[in-house]
This record gives structure tokens, C-alpha cells and sequence, in this order.
């Protein structure tokens, strides 16, 4: 099992489309970091004044590596599913697509191996690209602008002195890696229905799309549904950043979120399991 | 013939709907054997080999490989058979080595990296070991296939059209290959191809499938005497010779004329009598050339059995 992990691992890591994300976050977070740097505290202050209605004044500096670490997680987070789906997709798929799975699946190797290797290896895709967000949005923010209190808007503003942060960036990033998975087990579901990446990479995104939309839609007949949306989950990360922490909220988006990723895990056992192999 | 069966197969059939890819296969394939599998396009070989490898679940039927049921033995099973399905197919991204060290990995056994440089060597692949697959042409392909087929030293080798896209000297190269596998390694061999000189030439036994049924099975020999047979035989005088045979039997196996040869459609055992006869009256006989091949048994017989 744990060889047919690594050989997963080396299909992904060994193909271009896996490089996309780590590119793109390695140049916008650079990119964020010395914007802001540029910036200094006006940008963000005035954001936050946008936000609060010209109501607010900062004292003291609090433009630090959490605060931008912070800033580059929240901005692009909402783009991190699309990154996600890019191999996610393409982990079924690819495979009937080149016609391999007859070398594959004819050798002494369970159909459940099978999945199972590239369900972990899409989660280590997942985890890695993550790791590659926390090192540059978090580390290297901290190096080059060191830590202090953080202050951040979550409904409302919330500072917390610089001892208290680093566990809650761990925390949220926890989190992140709950939600950011189901992503990859959707994308990694729908690829094992169809025979090509776009199909499964559009769907996915499709539904992230619908669903995000029909969370933020500001109709009570919706309030009903919303916690089926699997979307309504994505942001809870932010939970971590306030206080006191609603641990019972985070807990219950925490086993729908993980509920959701077995369930989606199992049924893509059952179709390939069934699956009669055509190409 | 070996009586130890390496595939038996009863009552095999695959169903999508309404379409009946194979409809009650029986075969049995032996120990040693080249089994020769035949078919037109469509005529579900490809599908039976699939069931063979596990790929597709039949409808209804048994299998059975080196006596065990293929279902709850599968992982046994499949340790001990290289295989070729269609066409060979690879991950492009990886170089010929690192495709072979992947399957090499998963094939149950292990296998070391002399033993990949071995099975590159055998194809001819050596020198390319390193480069992506994406760069090789269809027949490198094709022997990259031939040595994962190999790597794991299967008792059982199944070949899905092996030559496919080779040029005459890799086909015999192919053909050789499997004939010294079958002979000095004693591995039993499962040949679907659509050359059917291959067939002829390298099968011992054979079975011909159409519309998923099978229309025929025995050794390539006993099939192919069990027919008359067109020679071409190639004389110094057409018109004595025709002359000379028209009062006489010969003349019911006589069918038409080609410049010096003439065309008899003739059982093989009597063969030696008409050319002792055309000698005896002193026609020079320069060549007895036998026409009739497996390709024509192959069509006449399909198309008999699509009637």
C-alpha cells in the first residue's frame, strides 16, 4: 500500500499541472507581502474603515508578518479550491484518459488499493500545497516583518497580543486542510466517473460556485438549506480568529466537514469498484 | 499437448444491454501452448481478454487461471500473467525506466534494477531508458510493452496484437521472442492478433471467435488439414498439362490458369498423387506452392458463421 502511495505521489509531482499552484502562490504571496510593505498601515487601515464606516482609528503599528499572513490567507483562500481541483480532477481521469489503467489494474493490486493510494496522495497533494501557502503567507511574512499583536476583522475587529496568534494560525490552517480536502475528494469523486480532467475540474468548480452563491444569498427561504451546502464550511478557518472561539460551531463544521469527505470517499469506492474498465 | 490447463473458460458472456459482446465462450487453454486467438473487429477479444485480466466482470460465466477461480484469487492470479491489452500504453511523462519501476513495484514480486536493465536490453530500449515515454514512437511503445509484459517472469503471457505498429524486422523479432518463450522458458502464451501468418506461423492451437461466439477450436495444424488446400503448381506446358488432366479426376480439383502455374484446390494427402501423375506423363513440374492459408480458412469461416 504504502508503495502504491508513492508511486501516486510521484504521478502527481511528476506532471506539470501540479507546479500551477505552487507557482501561483509563490509569485501573489511575494507580490502581497511587498505591496503591502509599500503600503504600510494606510491600506489596510483604510479598509478597515471602509469597513466599519470611517469609525475607526489605529494606534500604534500593527502592519507585522501575522497581520499579512492573515491578509494573503484570507484573499487567497477563496481561490485555493480552484488550485485543489487542478490535480484532484485530473487523479481518476488521467488514467483513462491515457489508456494506463490496463497496466495498472492487471497487476496483483486491489481496486481498493487503488483508490485508497490516490485518495491519500490527492490529501498529500492538498497538505503540500497548503504547507507552501503556511510557509510563505506565515514564515516568511514573520521573517521579514517580524511578529507584534494582530489585529483582524471577523465580523467584528479582534486584537490579540503576539503570543496568542500562533497557535490560531495552526488552528485555521487545521481547518483550512478539513475543508480544502473535502475540495479534493469532490474533484477526486467526479474523476472517477468520466474520462477526461476538464469534466471533473469543471464540475467541481461548478458547484463550489452555485453553492457559494447560494450561501451568500440574502433569503431567508435559503437559511433552511445552507447547512447542506458544504460551501457554507469553507471559511470557517476564520473561527479561530475570534473570541472567545464558538468551539461548538467549529466542531460541528469540523465532523460534517470530514462526514462529507468519507461519504464522498466511499461512493467513489463503490462506482470504481463496479467500474467495467473500457479504455 | 500438455493436459494441465492454464485458462479454462465455461460459458463465458458479456452483455451491455442489448448488445452480446461474447455469448457462451467456452476454451481451454494448455500449459506450453501459443494459443492462437482469432476474430474480426467486434468479435469480443478484446473484451475476453479483458475478463481474463479482471478489467471487465462478466455477465455470466467462469473463469479459471492455473486451476483457481479468477474472482476470490485474483491478486495470486494476476502476479503470475504479463500481459498486453490493445495497444500499450504508458505514462508519457515518465521515462521508459521509471514506467517500468513503477509497475515493476506493484507486480507482486520483487524485481530488481539488473533485471529492468535486462528486460530494456531484450527490446532495445537501453539506450532510451531515460527518455520520456511521450517521445517514443508507437513500436518502442510496443517493445517498452513487451518488456513489462516479461518483467515479473510470468508463467502465462497474454498478447493483444504484440506487432502491431512494428516494422517487419521488430514483428520477427516479436515472433521469435514469443517462439523462445513458448519453447526453451515453457511460458504458455495468449496470442490475439489480426495477422494471421503470425497465427499460423507461431500458434500451436487456436480458437476463431465471431460475434462472440466461437465458430471454431483445435490445433493450427489439424484445422488447416482438415480443408483442401489451393497449390499453385508451376509446369513447362500449360495447355498439355491442361489436355492431360481433363479426361481424368484431376480435373474436379483443377480451378484456373496463371500464366505457368496452374490452381488446384486440392486435400494435402494427394497432393504427391497429381504430381506423381503430371511427372509420370512427362510434364516438368517446377513448383508446388500451397496458396490457401489461414487467412482464407479465417474468412471463408466467419463469414459462414455471420450467415
Amino acid at each position: 500500500m504504502i508503495a502504491l502511495i508513492y508511486i501516486e505521489l510521484q504521478k502527481i509531482f511528476r506532471k506539470w499541472r501540479t507546479y500551477i499552484g505552487f507557482i501561483a502562490i509563490g509569485i501573489l504571496i511575494p507580490l502581497a507581502q511587498w505591496a503591502l510593505y509599500a503600503e504600510g498601515m494606510r491600506g489596510y487601515q483604510s479598509m478597515l474603515t471602509r469597513q466599519l464606516g470611517d469609525s475607526f482609528i489605529s494606534g500604534g503599528n500593527v502592519l507585522n508578518g501575522f497581520l499579512l499572513a492573515f491578509i494573503t490567507l484570507q484573499g487567497l483562500y477563496i481561490h485555493f479550491p480552484f488550485l485543489i481541483v487542478l490535480v484532484g480532477g485530473d487523479l481518476f481521469s488521467s488514467e483513462s484518459t491515457a489508456g494506463t489503467y490496463r497496466i495498472l489494474l492487471t497487476r496483483p493490486i486491489s481496486r481498493f488499493q487503488v483508490v485508497t493510494a490516490k485518495f491519500i496522495a490527492g490529501l498529500v497533494y492538498t497538505a503540500s500545497l497548503l504547507l507552501w501557502l503556511f510557509l510563505l503567507s506565515l514564515v516568511l511574512s514573520y521573517i521579514l516583518f517580524g511578529g507584534g499583536a494582530l489585529m483582524v476583522f471577523v465580523q467584528k475587529i479582534y486584537i490579540f497580543a503576539s503570543d496568542d496568534v500562533f497557535w490560531r494560525f495552526l488552528s485555521a490552517y487545521g481547518f483550512a486542510y478539513l475543508s480544502l480536502s473535502m475540495v479534493c475528494t469532490l474533484a477526486f469523486t467526479f474523476s472517477s466517473l468520466v474520462e477526461n480532467a476538464i469534466g471533473p475540474t469543471i464540475a467541481t468548480l461548478a458547484i463550489i460556485i452555485v453553492f457559494t452563491i447560494l450561501s451568500l444569498l440574502p433569503f431567508e427561504v435559503l437559511d433552511s438549506f445552507r447547512p447542506y451546502f458544504f460551501t457554507t464550511y469553507l471559511d470557517d478557518w476564520k473561527l479561530f480568529f475570534t473570541d472567545p472561539i464558538d468551539y461548538a460551531t467549529v466542531i460541528n463544521s469540523a465532523v460534517i466537514v470530514i462526514s462529507h469527505i468519507i461519504v464522498l470517499y466511499l461512493i467513489t469506492l463503490f462506482i470504481f469498484l463496479k467500474k467495467d474498465i473500457l479504455t | 499437448m500438455n493436459s494441465e490447463k492454464v485458462i479454462e473458460v465455461t460459458g463465458l458472456t458479456k452483455k451491455y444491454k442489448k448488445l452480446v459482446a461474447v455469448n457462451n465462450l467456452n476454451l481451454n487453454v494448455y500449459k506450453g501452448d501459443v494459443f492462437g486467438f482469432l476474430g474480426p473487429n467486434g468479435a469480443g477479444k478484446s473484451t475476453t481478454i479483458r475478463m481474463l485480466l479482471t478489467l471487465i466482470k462478466p455477465t455470466s460465466g467462469s473463469i479459471k487461471i492455473f486451476g483457481q477461480e479468477l474472482k476470490p484469487n485474483r491478486s495470486n492470479i494476476l502476479s503470475r500473467i504479463g500481459a498486453i491489452v490493445e495497444k500499450p500504453d504508458f505514462y508519457l511523462y515518465l521515462s521508459a525506466r521509471k514506467n517500468l519501476e513503477i509497475l515493476a513495484k506493484i507486480s507482486g514480486k520483487e524485481i530488481s534494477k539488473d533485471k529492468i536493465t535486462e528486460m530494456l536490453e531484450l527490446v532495445g530500449l537501453k539506450d532510451r531508458e531515460n527518455s520520456k515515454v511521450k517521445t517514443f514512437s508507437h513500436g518502442m511503445k510496443q517493445r517498452l510493452g513487451i518488456a513489462q509484459t516479461l518483467l515479473h517472469d510470468p508463467e502465462l503471457i497474454i498478447l493483444d496484437e504484440p506487432t502491431t505498429g512494428l516494422d517487419p524486422q521488430g514483428m520477427k523479432e516479436i515472433r521469435d521472442l514469443i517462439i523462445f518463450l513458448s519453447r526453451e522458458k515453457g511460458k504458455t502464451i495468449f496470442l490475439s492478433s489480426h495477422i494471421l501468418r503470425e497465427i499460423e506461423l507461431i500458434a500451436t492451437r487456436m480458437i476463431i471467435l465471431n460475434k462472440g461466439k466461437t465458430v471454431i477450436e483445435g490445433t493450427v495444424e489439424d484445422l488447416l488439414n482438415s480443408e483442401s488446400l489451393k497449390v499453385q503448381i508451376e509446369v513447362n506446358d500449360i495447355t498439355k498439362t491442361l489436355d492431360l488432366i481433363k479426361p481424368t479426376e484431376w480435373q474436379l480439383n483443377y480451378r484456373s490458369t496463371e500464366k505457368s502455374k496452374i490452381i488446384f484446390e486440392i486435400e494435402k494427402s494427394k497432393i504427391s498423387g497429381l504430381t506423381k501423375f503430371l511427372i509420370n506423363n512427362d510434364i516438368e513440374v517446377s513448383a508446388v506452392v500451397p496458396i490457401r492459408s489461414l487467412e482464407d480458412y479465417f474468412l471463408r469461416i466467419t463469414e459462414e458463421s455471420s450467415k
